[in-house]
């Protein structure tokens, strides 16, 4: 594994394996993403996959009972080394969830929640953030007129930007997207693959799926996952034209899933 | 066949009747206070101090006595009961499960001591040993460790409501637990939680055992002027009039309009309940 050396890789494990519990859910899995590229991680429910991207930003802590070993590098550094600060981590390594989950608050407050827990208190610069964000993530010119309105008052594609703006908000450099897009409807999808995208100019970007053609349509990469292993990883094109393991081959082919 | 209907319907009937008594009883009680009780109700009433030995004047002092309790209560129970259910349900929840145990046990079993042991608490507590005197300061430490874990229990049921995911976004964005819970999860069970406090709050201003033994006088012509004043209550009034007075039938009158301004005082609390929890309660989507 000489390529896992090298440092264009923005995040790096290194044997890691977790636990909840009794139950070992990741398996010596050493793998690295690349710095602005799109990264899709697909595999059958179940194979780990949430919980993989859940290590970046050590989202999994807050579940009682889970164990880590091994090692998760950001740049290089050991996300779990005992002088990380965790806060700080999740400001760098962002995450829009599976589910919409807009606070029930307005559309300002959602995207200035982060910037003003991090320590803004000026009201321009608190606006300045929130377009910025509602900008990049393809918002904006929707919602301008009604900031003030309620985030639940939002559809379900808008309130999913929205999630991904309040992601933005804190100037991340990683944003983890787990199943961004399972409950939306296909137009409401195809807006935020275009974003997703977009988004890779700047930032490195990592989904989860299950759905094979959104990996196809959006990643650069794929890492392909079974039962808490990675099985196979390469340039999105090359696993899907000519895989080299039987058992992506069958995934992709529809033969289980 | 025939025995199985029969006992059906006698299972039934009974059960009927239980709810039917129930209702009877409470209407009973609040059509004798109301039709005893509405008429000696006016401004004279609420506005003046007892007067002739209690057979004249109001009950002016005992109200506002009442409602200096309440707000003193509230203001000692409510930072209390909500900071241990907040450190109890997002604090310790998954890190030390036994002792999240016991202190839950502890605080269920707080709530079923009777009133008179805390009043002999408070009596001994606050009165005797912190030196606080016979006094509305005693009175009110008194009732607000009754009305603890009522809001604890209150507050721990309104904070398990809030999503879980309100609780994740924030902290992906980075939110300490302590910003998290400010902004992100209090916020959203202040309904709940205010709910819950105001039904303990209006037990707690029916409470007679445990101010009577920590601060309540039985006539004061003035309004307390400090917290280390004795004052007047409303149900300690009730009491006064229809056990002390030297001329028992004489102040029934008064004894009516008293348990009806007591009443009214804690149906409107438990209204506004009501209203708080069918306004905001909603938070679930």
């Amino acid at each position: 594994m000489t390529a896992l050396s090298t440092s264009r890789f923005k995040i790096q494990t290194k044997n890691l394996n977790l636990w909840f519990g009794e139950k070992h859910v990741l398996k010596d899995v050493n793998i690295g993403i690349e710095e602005k590229r799109i990264t899709a991680i697909m595999g059958p429910s179940g194979c780990g996959k949430t919980t993989l991207i859940r290590v970046f930003n050590r989202m999994n802590e807050i579940i009682p009972g889970c164990r880590t070993s091994g090692e998760v590098l950001l740049d290089g550094k050991n996300v779990y080394s005992s002088d990380i600060d965790v806060v700080e981590l999740r400001r760098r390594v962002g995450l829009v969830f599976q589910k919409p989950n807009p606070f029930p608050k307005s559309i300002h407050d959602n995207v200035a929640f982060g910037p003003k827990i991090h320590g803004i208190t000026r009201k321009k610069q608190l606006d300045d953030f929130v377009r910025f964000s509602l900008e990049e993530a393809a918002l904006w010119d929707e919602v301008k007129d009604r900031m003030n309105d309620s985030a639940l008052s939002l559809s379900g594609g808008q309130q999913q930007r929205l999630c991904i703006a309040r992601a933005l908000a804190v100037a991340p450099e990683v944003i983890l997207m787990d199943e961004p897009c399972s409950a939306l409807d296909p137009v409401a999808t195809a807006k935020i693959e275009m974003l997703m995208r977009k988004l890779a100019e700047n930032y490195t970007v990592i989904i989860v799926t299950h759905n094979m053609q959104q990996a196809a349509r959006v990643s650069d990469l794929t890492f392909f996952m079974y039962l808490g292993e990675v099985i196979e990883y390469g340039e999105t094109k090359k696993i899907f034209e000519s895989p080299k393991n039987e058992l992506t081959e069958k995934y992709i082919s529809g033969k289980f899933g | 066949m025939i025995v199985r209907r029969v006992r059906e319907k006698i299972a039934f009937t009974f059960l009927r009747l239980s709810a039917l008594l129930v209702l009877v009883i409470l209407i009973a009680i609040l059509y004798y206070i109301v039709s005893n009780g509405v008429a000696v109700v006016n401004m004279n009433f609420l506005l003046k101090n007892p007067e002739k030995g209690m057979t004249g004047g109001g009950i002016f002092p005992a109200i506002v006595g009442t409602f200096y309790l309440i707000a003193l209560t509230l203001l000692f129970a409510l930072p209390l009961g909500v900071s241990t259910a907040v450190y109890l349900s997002e604090y310790a929840r998954g890190k030390n499960d036994r002792v999240l145990t016991i202190i839950k046990v502890a605080t269920r079993i707080l709530a079923g001591i009777p009133s008179i042991v805390y009043g002999l608490l408070g009596l001994g507590l606050f009165v005797f040993v912190l030196n606080l005197r016979f006094s509305l300061l005693s009175a009110s430490l008194t009732l607000s460790f009754l009305t603890v874990p009522i809001i604890i229990a209150a507050s721990e049921e309104a904070l398990e409501s809030v999503p879980m995911s309100y609780r994740e976004a924030a902290l992906a964005l980075g939110a300490t637990k302590w910003q998290t819970v400010r902004s992100a999860v209090l916020p959203y069970a202040l309904p709940g939680i205010m709910t819950g406090s105001i039904l303990g709050l209006s037990r707690a201003a029916g409470e007679t055992a445990p101010i009577m033994i920590t601060g309540v006088a039985y006539y004061l012509p003035r309004l307390p002027a400090s917290p280390f004043d004795q004052f007047m209550a409303l149900p300690f009034h009730i009491f006064t009039l229809s056990t002390q007075s030297s001329n028992p039938q004489l102040t029934r009158p008064f004894q009516f309009g008293t348990v009806f301004v007591l009443m009214a005082l804690v149906l409107l609390m438990n209204l506004v309940a009501i209203v708080i929890r069918n306004r905001y309660g909603k938070l679930r989507r």
